[in-house]
């Protein structure tokens, strides 16, 4: 899996990594899906759309982590296929997913915490904070 | 990383990371801690982030950390930074997703001896009216009218809907209600969050407790603060759900903007933050304050939870059932507060993340028959561990901004601790030990084990050889309520 969970004494931390930015957002959010425990139902399918802009790639990725947190918190749906039209400078993303059967941790927050999006020989990597 | 040898030992429980330790900082960092506590916390990152929160513009005195301290984002939990008001910064980051987080207790008259054969009944009831665990509904759903009111009036909109009594709100930090709330600055997502959680635990170290008071070390205050030897009391721990951390995510989110436009230079992201008379600074204080008036009424509306748990089991059992308030305090807040820096007084924002206010006697605000105790500083021990109720003091005034510590603090990640202990052991070992639980995931209960926290004695320790609160009342464990 291209991204494992960090020691972290109070909150959960991931390294996540891609071979380009698209693929590092997909990943962050399947990682962070899976750090939450989340299931979702196989059936019916959902799809959405979201947009934002950023100054930077950072911030886009954790506006669009927290787009996600809300959806299976609030609306009970859980996004896993992503389909970035745009992304830098402004983030547009189609998304697919379904219903959210069952949440293990409550993830309050995405955080900034070290937040840096950085370029390796193999791609792209970064550490997250998520505040629970 | 900051190592033991950076840092002056000003007395055996308080050192110091001088301003001379990095080129950005602006104050110093006064820790309270022995050197064994330090050497528990010296491998993960909070030393580091308290040198980090040394950078906040407009601080004055010093970034006070204390025992519980341990790793967390921006700020380290356990931190405490004061900046002047109007002109210095306030960092949503600096108060965290939770705000007013906190804690209330509540007590009785109820020997527990004579409790004893319907404590299993008590936490089943409990258990039953207070939704605890990720993604439950609170016991009320709130009108979008209804949810305007209390981001406005706190527990005060609780009691208007029949939970609760006067005297709950005497003895609540700010009376149960932030001054200074725009619930216009809380954003159409937050507040849809907020909607259908007021009443609920939430998850994570969340809990209802149930305790018996174990050892009175102070006579009169413990009889002020209504503390009976041997009696029930009970806690709560939860705060302002969902709304809280989306006003504390969008904040956090506009203020990276906010930052570059002030010009302000910051070593981490997450301690944004803008000056508290600018538009973006205002708008924050408004949201946070109602979030934090979110979280009083949510632990209003529990309070009248768990009275309704303690009648069902004890009516005609025991004399006297009713659960009297001793207090309600915050540990993610942001407040205006005056201080003496330097012999003057000066209005700060005292930032206190993970860290509870510790007014001692005569300090304003704290409640007519409190004046001359001080503040109650309740502090929660990690799950099947004591709790303490501690008394603020005139020497916590001078030298960490009228704050104490909040907890126990963590010393192992939740991963590690759901790797060494197995939940299904942990319940059987709390009941052995005559601790009911009553937990709605066994692998969160695990990562709450008492051995991944620091002994809450030695947290306690330090905070009164230090000065800075004084023990009232020890408080054992017999039943825990957590999602």
């Amino acid at each position: 899996m291209p991204f494992r969970e960090l020691e972290h004494t109070a909150d959960r931390s991931l390294r996540v990594w891609a071979r380009d930015l698209p693929a590092l957002f997909s990943e962050a959010a399947r990682g962070m899906i899976a750090l939450a425990g989340i299931q979702a139902a196989p059936a019916p399918r959902l799809r959405r759309q979201f947009e934002t802009s950023a100054p930077d790639a950072e911030s886009l990725l954790v506006a669009f982590l927290a787009e996600l947190l809300y959806a299976a918190e609030h609306e009970k749906q859980v996004y896993h296929v992503f389909r970035f039209l745009h992304l830098e400078p402004g983030l547009q993303v189609e998304m697919e997913g379904s219903p959210l059967v069952s949440m293990r941790t409550n993830i309050k927050a995405v955080t900034y915490h070290n937040l840096q999006i950085r370029k390796t020989r193999a791609g792209w990597c970064v550490d997250l904070v998520f505040d629970v | 990383m900051v190592a033991i040898h950076d840092l002056v030992q000003i007395t055996a429980q308080e050192w110091e990371i001088p301003k001379t330790f990095r080129a950005d900082m602006r104050v110093p960092v006064r820790l309270f801690a022995s050197r064994a506590l330090l050497e528990q916390i010296v491998d993960d990152r909070s030393l580091e982030q308290a040198v980090n929160a040394a950078t906040l513009p407009g601080l004055v005195g010093h970034v006070v950390v204390m025992p519980d301290m341990h790793q967390g984002y921006g700020f380290p939990i356990g931190g405490v930074a004061a900046t002047q008001f109007p002109h210095g910064v306030i960092s949503p980051g600096g108060i965290g997703y939770d705000i007013n987080c906190g804690v209330r207790l509540l007590v009785s008259s109820i020997e527990a001896d004579a409790a004893a054969p319907w404590l299993d009944q008590l936490a089943a009831r409990l258990d039953q009216y207070c939704p605890s665990g990720v993604g439950k509904d609170g016991l009320v759903r709130a009108t979008q009218p209804e949810l305007e009111r209390l981001l406005h009036e706190g527990a005060r909109w609780a009691l208007k809907q029949g939970y609760g009594e006067e005297l709950d709100l005497v003895r609540t930090e700010e009376g149960g209600c932030m001054d200074g709330a725009d619930a216009r600055k809380v954003s159409r997502r937050a507040k849809e969050r907020g909607l259908g959680q007021v009443g609920s635990v939430g998850a994570g170290n969340h809990f209802i407790e149930v305790d018996r008071v174990e050892t009175i070390f102070d006579p009169e205050t413990a009889a002020a603060f209504g503390l009976r030897h041997g009696c029930l009391v009970a806690q709560i721990h939860c705060g302002s759900r969902g709304l809280g951390h989306q006003v504390c995510t969008d904040y956090v989110q506009e203020f990276q903007a906010a930052t570059r436009r002030y010009d302000i230079h910051l070593p981490d992201r997450e301690l944004v933050c803008a000056p508290m008379d600018s538009p973006e600074g205002q708008a924050y204080l408004g949201a946070m304050r109602a979030a934090a008036n979110y979280a009083f009424a949510n632990r209003q509306v529990l309070t009248h939870a768990i009275r309704r748990a303690f009648e069902e089991t004890f009516a005609g059992k025991v004399k006297d059932w009713h659960l009297r308030q001793v207090y309600d305090l915050c540990h993610n807040m942001g407040k205006i507060e005056t201080h003496t820096v330097e012999g003057k007084a000066v209005k700060v924002c005292v930032h206190r993340k993970g860290a509870t206010r510790a007014f001692g006697p005569g300090a304003p605000g704290l409640p007519d028959e409190y004046r001359t105790a001080g503040q109650p500083v309740l502090v929660p021990g990690s799950m099947g561990t004591a709790s303490w109720v501690l008394a603020g003091t005139e020497a916590s005034m001078l030298r960490s901004f009228g704050s104490s510590c909040h907890g126990a603090g963590r010393t192992m990640s939740r991963a590690r601790a759901k790797h060494e202990v197995r939940g299904d052991a942990l319940r059987r070992d709390l009941e052995t030990r005559g601790i009911k639980v009553r937990a709605g995931s066994l692998s969160g209960l695990a990562e709450e084990a008492p051995c991944a926290y620091k002994d809450v004695d030695a947290v306690v320790e330090i905070v009164v050889l230090a000065g800075i609160a004084r023990k009232v009342a020890r408080l054992q464990p017999l039943a825990v309520v957590k999602g």
